[in-house]
């Protein structure tokens, strides 16, 4: 899922000083998930924002909604009815989502509402951490399930750095060394064979570096 | 005003300290909005211990009265007070 964290309230109330009036848009998707922007984070930032402005002695009015997914143009058009009656929408989607709403709505001005953080897992409740960067050439066959771009701080491609010290990584004490992980868990599976598949170098054409990424599959347009 | 059962005494294990670490949360949101941190704590008392929910309810309605009228009555009074009443005044 894709994880994020609340921006300060401080920050949001800054961002909503010129607005009396805005819906505040929540998403069923990854955001509910993780705690960041489902319908009670809709529920619990409506009233903290509402207790604020009147106490402050600038009231503000919102509209309360949680659409099924931000990132999917369907559920943003259910918005479309009431969205120019607001001066502004306050969206704790992911990034995607509140950036689809902007493309949608053009002339309504969008804030966000959360920092969007990073694709990960629930490790347990309440704590989620990073797993994937989406580099668009998966090789985790053969790093034994292990991602190097993720869990390497480095995202070094063929071993570890000279700062991996008993099994920790060197830019932290609470972080595994992502290559001592791959090792181990390839010598548990008996595929150390794997390590020479890699290929010497990575192409990052299929990640970030080759610009704003899509996808179009011809058999589903 | 939040009770909890006894800390390690928890039906549910951890649920008080659960409940402990979410008051703490609302507890900062109210710092942060200035409206005033001290409008919320949670206590720990057994189901049997009376005297004590009594001893910290007198506690508690001490600490907001010297915290005094919420900044949020003190801001609905002032928009009262603006309202115009219709009376001539003159
Ligand atoms: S808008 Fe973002 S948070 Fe919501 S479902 Fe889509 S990707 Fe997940
Ligand atoms: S190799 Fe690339 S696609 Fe596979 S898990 Fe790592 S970042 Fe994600």
């Amino acid at each position: 899922m894709i994880t994020g964290t609340p921006k300060p309230i401080e920050e949001i109330l800054q961002m909503l000083e010129p607005y009396d009036n805005i819906v505040l848009a929540g998403c069923f998707g990854c955001v509910t998930v993780c705690r960041v922007g489902g319908e009670k984070e809709v529920e619990v930032l409506a009233s903290t924002l509402r207790l604020a402005r009147e106490a402050s002695g600038k009231k503000i009015t919102i509209k309360e909604v949680c659409l099924e997914r931000q990132c999917d143009p369907e559920y943003i058009e259910t918005m479309r009815p009431y969205v120019e009656d607001y001066q502004a929408v306050l969206s704790i989607a992911c990034g995607a989502g509140i950036q689809f709403l902007a493309e949608k709505f053009t002339t309504t001005p969008l804030l966000p509402g959360i920092n969007t953080g990073f694709l990960g897992v629930t490790e347990r409740q309440g704590e989620w951490a990073e797993r994937c960067q989406g580099c668009g050439d998966c090789v985790l066959h053969l790093t034994g399930g292990i991602c190097p771009v993720t869990r390497c701080a480095k995202s070094l491609f063929h071993g570890p750095c000279g700062g991996s010290a008993k099994g920790i990584c060197e830019v932290d004490k609470s972080v595994p060394c992502g290559w001592q992980l791959i090792i181990d868990r390839l010598k548990a599976l008996n595929q150390m064979d794997n390590y020479c598949k890699l290929k010497p170098y990575k192409g990052w054409n299929s990640s970030r570096d080759g610009g704003p990424r899509r996808i179009v599959r011809e058999d589903m347009i | 005003m939040i009770m909890g059962c006894l800390e390690g005494n928890c039906h549910f294990v951890n649920g008080n300290f659960r409940a402990r670490a979410r008051v703490q949360r609302v507890h900062n949101i109210l710092e942060k909005i200035n409206i005033g941190a001290g409008r919320i704590r949670m206590f720990n008392l057994s189901a049997g211990e009376g005297a004590k929910f009594a001893a910290y309810a007198n506690e508690f309605v001490d600490q907001i009265q010297e915290l005094g009228p919420s900044p949020i009555n003190v801001a609905r009074k002032k928009e009262a007070k603006n309202v115009p009443t219709g009376e001539i005044t003159a």
